[in-house]
């Protein structure tokens, strides 16, 4: 570490101010040496400071929080938080204890709750008409493990963010599931992978290193199945690693899906400079790279092995003791053998495209295995397109809609020096003067899943082992793991502020006033019967302070304690119509929920 | 969003300097709520994830499309209905089998299919072709608004003195899309019924006066919007209009999302524009030929359109409803019984007044040499081209030319005459 990082700070601040056209002079000094802004370099006010990193670390401030991170010391706090592994979290871990399906991987999950295709063949020898007792219980079984592995993923992922004490590292666990976005409606199969996925693949590598993260996600059997490469192939009359031993009727060519996004949303980003070409050559690199979905059936286990004894027959090695009914089970035995594990990454090098590629100008070698797709994830990683690409997205999430450039380059610049280390770019850039500017402060507009987390925690409402939270999340638009696009959600306001998502939005501030959020009682959080029986202002006051990060217009605090709107700017005060007195603190917090100001972060 | 801040601000300004909250009122009603225009009305479907517009619209005339798609591709009309051949149109492009409920609309002349139409733009990505769609704006990713945005900015259709309407475009989605996103005021929502506050005793007033303490952002004035349509639909009522002519719309999400359209049109809000989007259109795996994921689909597409077009009835001589997706697919199938991403597509123009019952656009062929980069259909219709026909044609704007900057109008097509 350069030892001038004060100066090149107070400099690119002096810079920044003039003209634009300094802009590119800031650019390449900063990228040099990034900078941790200290207290004087921070346009916020020593409270904001606090108000902002509870925005912006966690899903929200809890009761009390404010005042922890004072005591403790913003940048303390910062510090604190980039180590989750040092915070206890005892809580949680016994909270998620009730959750069987969280624990249990694919295959696992296959052996509690069996799938519905597999399910529905066994149905009583095909005869569905006459369901035996265990062809229901089995169906049952089949409906509960649907249930469960969709749901109890969703409500851990909500009373996780409400309850964990490393409440960064799930706002940056949310970032790379959202990034590696993969969809609950792409099948059985994906629902039964999202635990696995999301508990083994993204959360212990969500501050780690990137390039670990990217070949984690590339071999999950989850992102296999949602974009499809499980099933890609070497094209017809393409040079294969090893002469397919199966005759497997499914794998039959090359598919691009996995290939493109891999280039266009995970690493180099849509501006990355790649080709079509570069497309073809990356899922090619990419084929064979797949897993077993499930051991074949008796069925399918005696096609495979009569395709093998063809094969081994082709190749002239057949002789009398593999023909007929003793040599099939011999094969069967064999193949049996040598199947890779259910549910578990293998490169099945029968279908690997083996011939030269070029991706990006960089040649890949012909007649090789795993190693072209490795090679292909080193070479994205660690693109300077995929370090501005990410960079740019954690500048998105953390200070603002409208990145700045600065802190963009400097991101890029510690991502490309560090290998990717993606706590040293996360630190980076919540340690910036333009994370701590006057402009980032409450410039972002909450999604919905921050806009039902952050009432939860300002409630500190008890976590919701049922669906019934996820259910509000989604109806607010934001199903967890419902992106059917692996774009991931947006995170910008203009996609989140329409008018049916204001409309549902307010409604949900109502229905939390009305008390009918699972867990969370509009008066039961701490403060709130001090307030119960004080007059209205104190109690708009002392919400204000809760719920709205303790600033609002004089007119927002108007309204919410007479009702009435200074401005008359609506049509809603037309007239001297009496509007009704609130009946109490619940309504105020109601109202504090679905307003504006609560919509911001 | 932008522009629409700044539109905003100059209402606000307004107080900071001393005028009259009422003056600033109505200032801000002429600013925001258009005046509802002359009873056209326009209904764009968007078909996101890209649809196999060669197995939407089948060029079963053309031999090349048999050897591109030995498995997946439509097989060629046959003399009795119900085999899973394509529906034949002129003897060289057939509908779809899952298209059948459409043929009707074919022979009534109300149907224009367009073919190798889209963007200009190579882009094979999802969402950087649906941007260009929606923006109007090809390869220019900083647009910021929607093209049907910039139209009803300019109001070059609005009647003098008509009421003004929130509901001048609709969007039957969750979030505004794209192609309305922009200064002009849009409404998007998931279904009529959940488009109310639900809420007694005083609780409403207030949300809405905090969301009209003039703040200049995109929160307040979009929240301000929503109080306004919340009002204009409790009076219109469109619930209370049900289907007729038998017209019986799918359960479906997309299905009930047109009949909501329906009663929208019913009701005499001022619609001008309406919007509704439908995916699962990104069919790399066993897509099916007649029967399958695809046909699947296009079954609830089809039938959602018949059901709306025979619900309007002859009110669809006011009505266009104009479908779009953002690309093509590969002219050859994958290896997966799918398809990849490919280039140009299809679009259908339905209507009273458009000129169908012919397949508009030049067929650019399907031999190696005639695809795009060797792999997908070629373009030799611009989409601008199309929307410019709509905007012009159908709802009588002066010239689109303002909101397609840098295109230079070619020829019209003749979709609208």
């Amino acid at each position: 570490m350069k030892p001038s990082v004060r100066p090149v700070v107070a400099i690119l601040l002096v810079l920044a101010a003039c003209a634009p056209s300094t802009a590119r002079i800031t650019t390449t000094t900063t990228e040099i040496s990034p900078s941790i802004s200290s207290a004087a370099d921070r346009e916020q006010t020593a409270d904001e400071q606090v108000a902002h990193v509870l925005s912006r670390l966690t899903f929200g401030a809890r009761p009390g929080d404010v005042a922890r991170v004072r005591a403790l010391g913003v940048d303390a706090f910062i510090a604190q938080q980039l180590q989750p592994n040092r915070i206890a979290d005892a809580r949680l871990e016994a909270w998620l204890g009730q959750f069987e399906t969280l624990r249990l991987s694919y295959p696992e999950m296959q052996k509690a709750y069996p799938r519905p295709a597999e399910a529905l063949q066994r149905l009583s020898a095909g005869n569905r008409n006459s369901l035996s007792r265990e062809d229901s219980a089995s169906l049952r079984k089949v409906v509960e493990g649907l249930r469960r592995a969709s749901t109890e993923v969703q409500s851990a992922r909500i009373g996780r963010a409400l309850i964990t004490e490393r409440q960064l590292d799930e706002v940056v666990t949310d970032f790379w599931l959202n990034h590696f976005s993969v969809f609950a409606g792409k099948g059985a199969l994906e629902r039964y992978m999202l635990a696995e996925y999301e508990n083994t693949v993204i959360r212990p590598r969500a501050l780690g290193k990137f390039r670990d993260l990217l070949g984690a996600v590339a071999k999950s059997p989850a992102m296999l199945f949602y974009l499809d490469n499980w099933q890609s192939a070497a094209d017809s009359g393409r040079p294969r690693t090893q002469q397919p031993r199966l005759a497997n009727a499914r794998n039959r060519g090359l598919n691009e899906n996995y290939g493109r996004e891999l280039l266009e949303l995970h690493t180099l980003g849509v501006d990355g400079g790649y080709t079509q070409q570069d497309v073809i050559d990356a899922a090619r690199a990419l084929t064979g790279w797949t897993f077993l979905p499930q051991r074949p059936n008796q069925q399918q286990m005696q096609q495979l092995a009569a395709g093998a004894a063809r094969t081994a027959g082709s190749r002239g090695r057949s002789n009398s003791r593999t023909s007929g009914r003793v040599g099939q089970q011999r094969a069967e035995r064999i193949i049996a053998s040598r199947l890779p594990d259910v549910g578990k990454f293998y490169f099945n090098p029968g279908v690997h495209d083996a011939g030269a590629k070029v991706v990006l100008g960089q040649p890949f070698r012909a007649g090789r295995g795993i190693e072209d797709g490795e090679q292909l994830l080193d070479l994205v990683a660690r693109h300077p397109a995929t370090a501005r690409h990410i960079a740019t997205k954690l500048v998105r999430r953390f200070v603002s809609d409208e990145p700045p450039e600065e802190i963009v380059d400097r991101a890029a610049a510690v991502f490309t020096r560090t290998d990717g280390d993606i706590r040293e770019v996360v630190r980076t850039i919540i340690t910036s003067p333009e994370f701590f500017s006057s402009k980032a402060f409450r410039s972002k507009v909450k999604t919905p899943f921050e806009v039902v987390e952050s009432a939860l925690r300002a409630l500190d409402a008890a976590p919701d082992p049922s669906p019934r939270t996820a259910r509000v999340v989604e109806q607010l638009g934001q199903p967890i793991y419902g992106r059917q696009t692996p774009d991931g959600w947006p995170d910008i306001a203009s996609e989140w502020m329409g008018t049916g998502a204001i409309l549902n939005r307010i409604n949900f501030g109502l229905a939390v006033g009305a008390n009918r959020l699972p867990g969370a009682s509009p008066t039961g959080w701490p403060g709130a019967d001090s307030l119960a029986s004080a007059d209205r202002t104190a109690q708009v006051d002392g919400v204000i302070a809760a719920f709205l990060g303790g600033r609002v217009s004089p007119e927002t605090r108007e309204i919410l304690i007479t009702g009435r709107n200074p401005l008359h700017a609506g049509a809603a005060t037309d007239g001297e119509r009496e509007i009704p007195p609130l009946q109490g603190l619940a309504q105020v917090v109601g109202l504090a929920i679905g307003s504006p100001e609560f919509q911001r972060r | 969003m932008l522009r629409r801040i700044f539109v905003r601000s100059g209402a606000l300004a307004l107080v900071t300097m001393g005028l009259s909250p009422s003056f600033l009122r109505r200032t801000a009603f002429a600013l925001e709520l258009p005046k509802a225009a002359k009873g056209k009305v326009l209904i764009c479907l968007f078909q996101r994830g890209a649809a196999d517009a060669l197995n939407v619209l089948v060029p079963h005339g053309d031999a090349e499309y048999y050897r591109l798609r030995p498995n997946i591709g439509i097989a060629r009309p046959a003399r009795t209905a119900g085999d899973g051949g394509a529906i034949d149109l002129d003897g060289f492009f057939g509908l779809h089998p899952a298209l059948a409920p459409l043929k009707p609309l074919w022979d009534r002349g109300m149907l224009a299919p367009i073919h190798a139409v889209g963007s200009p733009s190579a882009t094979r990505s999802h969402f950087d072709a649906q941007d260009y769609m929606e923006s109007g704006t090809p390869d220019v990713r900083g647009t910021q608004e929607g093209w049907l945005n910039r139209y009803l900015a300019t109001c070059d259709t609005c009647e003098a003195g008509a009421a003004p309407t929130p509901f001048r475009a609709v969007a039957m989605t969750p979030q505004t899309p794209r192609i309305l996103q922009g200064p002009a005021p849009a409404v998007a929502m998931n279904s009529l019924d959940a488009f109310t506050v639900r809420s007694t005793g005083g609780m409403s007033e207030r949300l809405e006066a905090l969301y009209r303490t003039g703040s200049a952002d995109l929160i307040h004035s979009t929240g301000a919007e929503t109080f306004d349509a919340v009002r204009m639909l409790r009076e219109a009522n469109p619930q209370r209009y049900a289907p007729e002519h038998g017209a019986e719309y799918p359960q479906s999400e997309f299905g009930q999302r047109l009949k909501q359209i329906a009663q929208l049109i019913k009701s005499n809000v001022g619609m001008e524009i309406a919007f509704a989007d439908v995916g699962g259109w990104d069919t790399h795996i066993n897509q099916g030929a007649a029967t399958g994921q695809l046909a699947n689909r296009l079954s609830d597409f089809g039938s959602s359109i018949a059901a709306l077009v025979t619900d309007l009835d002859d009110k669809m001589d006011d009505v266009v409803i104009f479908t779009m997706s953002e690309f093509g697919r590969m002219a050859r199938q994958n290896g997966n019984g799918g398809t990849d991403h490919g280039h140009a597509g299809a679009m259908f123009a339905i209507g009273g007044q458009v000129k169908g019952a012919r397949v508009h656009g030049r067929w650019p062929g399907l031999a190696r040499e005639q695809l795009y980069e060797g792999r997908d259909l070629a373009l030799t219709t611009d989409f601008r081209t199309v929307f410019n026909e709509v905007i012009t044609g159908h709802l009588g704007a002066r010239s689109a030319e303002a909101l397609f900057p840098g295109f230079a109008m070619p020829a019209r097509l003749g979709v609208l005459g």
